[in-house]
C-alpha cells in the first residue's frame, strides 16, 4: 500500500519514452501538411486529448455504476481519479483545438457542435467538482458524485446529437467527413502511424495517471482513518 | 411542511394493501400534500410566477422585442423564462421537505421511494405548467403573437416533463450539499441543454408554421430524453435519498 508498486515504476518510464517518441514523431516525422502547414500537426495531440477525456468520461460512468451497486468506496476513488484527469485533458483538447482553428478556420471560436457540446461537457464535470465539494459525508458524497456522473455521461451524447442536427463545419478526419467540413486533409501513411501512436502513447499517460491518482485516493482515505484514529 | 393528518391517514391506511395500487395512493398521498401546502402558503407559486413576469419584462428592454425580432426570439424567451422560474421551483419543493424533517418523515413512511421521486416530480410538472399556463396568454397579450397552437402546446408539455424530470432528481441532490441554493442551475443547466434546444427549435418551428417534417426530429429528441431521463431517475432516486 505504501510502497510504489514495481509495475507502475515500469509503467512511467515506458510513459515518459512513448511520450518523447510521440512528440518526435509530430514534429519530425508526420510530413508537413499542404494547405494548413505546421498548425496542423496540433491535431495528433489534439484527437488524442479528446480521447483521454471520454475515456476518462466513460471510466467514470463505469465506477459510477459499480459504486451504486457494490457501495464499495475504492469505485469512488477511482470515479474521481478518472473524471479529475480526464477533465485536464478535455481542457486541453478544447484549448488546443481553438489554435488550430484560429490557423484553419481563421478564428479562435465557433459555435459548431462538437465544439459547444465539449464545452457543455466540460461544464458538466465542473459541476461535478462543486457537487462534490459541498458535501461533507464521505459515502453520502461518493453515491451522489456517482450518480452524477451517469448522469452526465448519459446526457453528453444527446447534447451532441441536439446540437448536430444542425450543419457541421468540424472536419471528420476518420471516417467519412461532411461535405461542408472546412479543414478536413486525407491522411497519408506516415500520418496516420503518428497518428495512431499518439494514441496509443495518450492512453497509455492516461492509465500512469489514473494509477497514481488512485494511489493518492487511497493514501488520503488512510491517512483520514489514522487521523481520526489519533483524535478518538 | 409537517406531513398533513390526510396524507398521514391514507400512508397508514395504504400499507396494508400491496401493488399498483397501493403506489398509486401513495403518489396521489404524497402529491396532495405538495398541493395542499401550496394551496395555503401560495409562495411557491407566487415567487415563480413574480420572477418569470419580470424575466420577460427584462428581456423585452435587453432584446428590443419589435414586431420582426418576436418571430425569430419569441420561442428562446419563453423556454429561458420557463428555466429560470423552474428553477425556484425546483430548489424551493425540495428545501421545503428538507428543512422541516419532512423528506425523513417520507422515507420512514412505508413508501415505496420511487413513489416519491414520481410525486414530487408531478407536483413540480404541475406548478410549472400552471406558472406556463399563466406566462403563455399574458406573453400573447403583450406582445400580441398567438401562443396558442396544439403543436407548441405539445412541445412545452414534452419539454416540461424533461425539465422536471431531471430537475427534481437534481434539487434532492442539490439539497443534499452546503451550497444547494447555488449548485441547483450549475448542475441543471448542462443537464438539460438537449431539452432546451430541441424545445426552443420545436416552438420557433410552429411559431413561424414550419412544415411538420422538419419539426419531427426535435419531438423526437424530446421524447427520447423524456424517456431515457425518467428512466434512469427511476432507477437511481432510491441512491440519492438512501442515508
Amino acid at each position: 500500500m505504501y510502497s510504489k508498486p514495481r509495475i507502475l515504476t515500469i509503467l512511467d518510464i515506458v510513459t515518459s519514452l512513448l511520450f518523447i517518441t510521440a512528440v518526435a514523431l509530430v514534429f519530425f516525422y508526420a510530413p508537413l501538411e499542404a494547405v494548413m502547414g505546421q498548425v496542423q500537426r496540433v491535431f495528433y495531440f489534439h484527437v488524442a486529448n479528446a480521447w483521454v477525456g471520454m475515456l476518462g468520461f466513460l471510466v467514470a460512468a463505469i465506477s459510477g455504476v459499480a459504486y451504486l451497486l457494490k457501495a464499495d468506496r475504492k469505485w469512488d476513488i477511482v470515479g474521481l481519479a478518472a473524471i479529475e484527469i480526464s477533465f485536464v485533458f478535455f481542457l486541453t483538447a478544447i484549448v488546443s483545438g481553438s489554435i488550430w482553428a484560429r490557423g484553419s478556420w481563421g478564428t479562435w471560436w465557433t459555435w459548431d457542435p462538437r465544439l459547444t457540446s465539449a464545452a457543455i461537457a466540460e461544464l458538466l464535470y465542473a459541476a461535478y467538482f462543486m457537487l462534490r465539494q459541498g458535501i461533507e459525508d464521505p459515502d453520502q458524497r461518493a453515491r451522489i458524485g456517482a450518480i452524477y456522473a451517469i448522469l452526465s455521461f448519459i446526457s453528453v451524447p444527446l447534447t451532441f446529437i441536439s446540437i448536430r442536427i444542425f450543419r457541421t463545419i468540424h472536419p471528420v478526419i476518420i471516417g467519412s467527413g461532411a461535405a461542408s467540413a472546412e479543414g478536413s486533409f486525407d491522411m497519408t501513411t506516415k500520418m496516420l502511424v503518428t497518428f495512431m501512436f499518439s494514441l496509443l502513447t495518450f492512453s497509455f499517460i492516461f492509465a500512469d495517471l489514473l494509477w497514481h491518482r488512485i494511489r493518492l485516493g487511497r493514501l488520503t482515505e488512510e491517512r483520514e482513518t489514522l487521523r481520526l484514529k489519533t483524535l478518538q | 411542511m409537517t406531513l398533513l393528518p390526510q396524507a398521514e391517514d391514507q400512508a397508514r391506511r395504504k400499507s396494508s394493501t400491496q401493488g399498483v395500487g397501493r403506489f398509486i395512493r401513495s403518489l396521489t398521498a404524497i402529491i396532495w400534500k405538495d398541493l395542499a401546502a401550496e394551496l395555503r402558503s401560495r409562495e411557491l407559486l407566487s415567487a415563480m410566477l413574480v420572477f418569470a413576469l419580470l424575466v420577460i419584462l427584462i428581456f423585452n428592454f435587453a432584446m428590443e422585442l419589435d414586431a420582426r425580432a418576436r418571430s425569430t426570439v419569441t420561442a428562446g424567451v419563453l423556454w429561458v423564462t420557463f428555466a429560470f422560474a423552474g428553477t425556484i421551483g425546483l430548489n424551493r419543493s425540495m428545501a421545503m421537505e428538507k428543512d422541516r424533517g419532512c423528506l425523513d418523515g417520507l422515507l420512514l413512511a412505508p413508501v415505496d421511494r420511487s413513489a416519491i421521486y414520481f410525486a414530487k416530480a408531478i407536483g413540480n410538472l404541475i406548478f410549472m405548467l400552471i406558472v406556463e399556463a399563466i406566462i403563455l396568454p399574458t406573453y400573447s397579450v403583450l406582445y400580441s403573437v398567438n401562443l396558442f397552437k396544439p403543436g407548441l402546446l405539445l412541445v412545452i408539455l414534452l419539454g416540461s416533463i424533461g425539465y422536471v424530470a431531471v430537475g427534481t432528481l437534481l434539487s434532492s441532490m442539490a439539497v443534499q450539499t452546503r451550497t444547494r441554493d447555488i449548485l441547483l442551475p450549475i448542475l441543471l443547466f448542462p443537464l438539460i441543454i438537449p431539452v432546451m434546444i430541441a424545445a426552443v427549435k420545436a416552438s420557433t418551428g410552429y411559431l413561424q408554421g414550419v412544415d411538420f417534417i422538419d419539426i419531427r426530429p426535435w419531438l423526437n429528441l424530446l421524447a427520447v430524453y423524456d424517456v431515457i431521463f425518467i428512466a434512469v431517475a427511476f432507477m437511481v432516486f432510491d441512491y440519492v435519498v438512501e442515508e
